[in-house]
């Protein structure tokens, strides 16, 4: 049952938007963001939104996967859509009745934050579909090496990022197992109240924390053994090489941003 | 033929807990072993036989006496990288030593801890996975592999550090039949194409009757040390260390007792077998 956890969803393809430095993606969602928050009416929404479409468009990856990842945020998207619709004070009243007044600035104020919401999520979506997570911890750790003179543990935050990652398939076939042996010896997890069944999660998680902790120390020592000693004088086999088109995909980024910010200035 | 490595008056005790004492697995044990040979370490569970590996790279440091690995003091700190680069550690479970969650990255692990180019890294990686026949994998995450398939990735992530020795704990306890044979096979290719040493501890009594030399540790102590058709004719003394020899001699021992005198050097089924024939049809 536990197969099913997928962490960091990662499609593999070829397209253009997999083949993008991780770093040019990182940088990208990010002015994406600042363009998606700067857009403050329906036409620089519209601008965001075509770009958008278009990266989708171009990574090929299923628009099925983007809407099965969006489920789990329906809760969040409903609750700001209602709290817009409810909340904003508006002149040209829609709906009046007890204490409620739903304006029509409410309704185009809910379903713009809500357009919001989608895009930012798609937008982060795309990131992590697009790119493996190694690349991802590549990217971030090159991204914010220049923060290693304020000593911060760039590198060791990396390592410790990639080991976890690593290890999550080798735990969850642990969990399995352990359950396993819990049930093979008569211990019930499907019946009874929450707090029982919470209670029965106690002989799992002990082995299991047990055997996590035996397997770091083992991989401690074979880490020592393979000369590993912290992230100084260390090199890299895949060394990270901006491309033509990650150039041209700063560029792309940068008119992005400039052109939202322009519609918002003729919008004054 | 120079020395790889070693242990000279060896002591060594396991700090003990608060108000314990601590254990103590060696009190005065001396070892050499020769540069390229192939020599299996063999004893009952407990007799230090782990431990003794673990000095091998600095691992652990002895209490008293001194290791040598090709010359160096293993207890000097400042040789500490030299050491571990010279002698390379395979340990019992494969998932348990692979850092990163694609072949070729894993293997790069050490190289890229001794801080050398990308491109050379890349050759070492290529060349240590062709080695181990796992160059078609390169691209696969670990833990979709099969265990033999995973020691072998974690064999390439040690010679990948191209080191002039290689001691394996318990490689194959953890594998299948199938595991294990590749994994032997790799080794044996290993010691004698590539001259390296190797130093396998084992419980399989068939993988040790492969190496150039057999040493039975018991109590901290060698108790047998020979040629495997040496040490495993010593029946008796292996049992009463709570070890066995290999089938084939086990065999023509009990055959021994009913009368028979067949030799217990036949390591190998087809050798014992034709030993059977020549003594049936006398």
């Amino acid at each position: 049952m536990l197969k099913d956890i997928t962490l960091g969803q990662f499609f593999p393809g070829t397209s253009i938007i997999h083949r993008l430095d991780p770093r040019t993606k990182l940088i990208g969602l990010i002015a994406y963001i600042v363009a998606l928050f700067t857009a403050g009416d329906w036409v620089s929404y519209g601008i965001v939104f075509a770009f958008l479409a278009t990266c989708v468009a171009i990574s090929k990856i299923p628009l099925k996967s983007f809407i099965h990842g969006m489920k789990p945020l329906v809760l969040i998207l409903v609750f700001t859509g209602i709290l817009n619709l409810f909340f904003t004070t508006g002149e040209r009243v829609l709906v009046q009745f007890w204490r409620i007044t739903i304006t029509l600035e409410g309704v185009e104020r809910a379903l713009f934050m809500m357009g919001r919401i989608l895009m930012l999520i798609c937008g982060t979506f795309l990131l992590t579909y697009t790119t493996s997570p190694i690349s991802l911890t590549d990217g971030l750790e090159s991204l914010l090496s220049p923060l290693k003179k304020i000593h911060l543990p760039v590198h060791e935050l990396s390592m410790m990022m990639c080991i976890a990652l690593r290890f999550i398939p080798t735990l969850i076939e642990e969990t399995d197992k352990i359950i396993c042996a819990q049930k093979a010896r008569g211990a019930d997890f499907e019946t009874g109240k929450i707090i029982e069944r919470v209670k029965a999660l106690v002989p799992i998680l002990v082995p299991l924390f047990i055997s996590a902790f035996r397997r770091a120390d083992e991989l401690a020592t074979a880490m020592e053994c393979r000369c590993y000693h912290g992230g100084d004088g260390r090199t890299k086999m895949k060394l990270l090489r901006l491309k033509r088109f990650d150039y041209g995909t700063f560029f792309l980024l940068a008119v992005l941003i400039a052109a939202v910010i322009f519609v918002a200035q003729l919008g004054l | 033929m120079s020395t790889a490595i070693s242990v000279e008056h060896l002591a060594y005790s396991y700090p003990g807990v608060e108000d314990t004492p601590g254990v103590a697995v060696f009190e005065d044990l001396n070892l050499t072993i020769e540069s390229g040979t192939f020599v299996a370490v063999l004893g009952s569970n407990g007799c230090g036989k782990s431990t003794l590996a673990k000095h091998f790279n600095s691992i652990l440091l002895p209490c008293g006496g001194k290791v040598y690995v090709g010359g160096m003091d293993t207890s000097d700190p400042d040789k500490l990288i030299s050491v571990r680069k010279t002698v390379g550690m395979v340990f019992q479970n494969p998932d348990n030593q692979i850092v990163a969650n694609v072949v070729e990255e894993d293997v790069a692990f050490g190289p890229e801890n001794l801080g050398i180019a990308a491109p050379a890294i890349r050759q070492r990686v290529d060349n240590a996975l062709k080695q181990v026949g796992m160059y078609e994998y390169r691209n696969h995450a670990p833990h979709l592999l099969s265990g033999g398939q995973k020691q072998r990735v974690a064999i390439a992530g040690v010679i990948a550090m191209e080191p002039k020795c290689i001691v394996l704990d318990e490689p194959t306890a953890m594998l299948d039949p199938k595991g294990r044979r590749e994994v032997m096979e790799t080794i044996q290719r290993l010691n004698c194409e590539k001259n390296i040493t190797v130093v396998l501890i084992t419980h399989h009594m068939d993988e040790a009757a492969k190496a150039q030399r057999v040493v039975v540790l018991h109590k901290g102590c060698v108790c047998l040390d020979g040629t495997p058709k040496q040490v495993f004719s010593q029946v008796e003394t292996l049992h009463k260390i709570g070890l066995a020899a290999p089938e084939t001699v086990e065999l023509c021992h009990c055959l021994n007792e009913q009368g028979f005198t067949l030799s217990l050097d036949n390591l190998d089924a087809e050798e014992c077998a034709q030993a059977l024939y020549e003594v049936l049809k006398a």
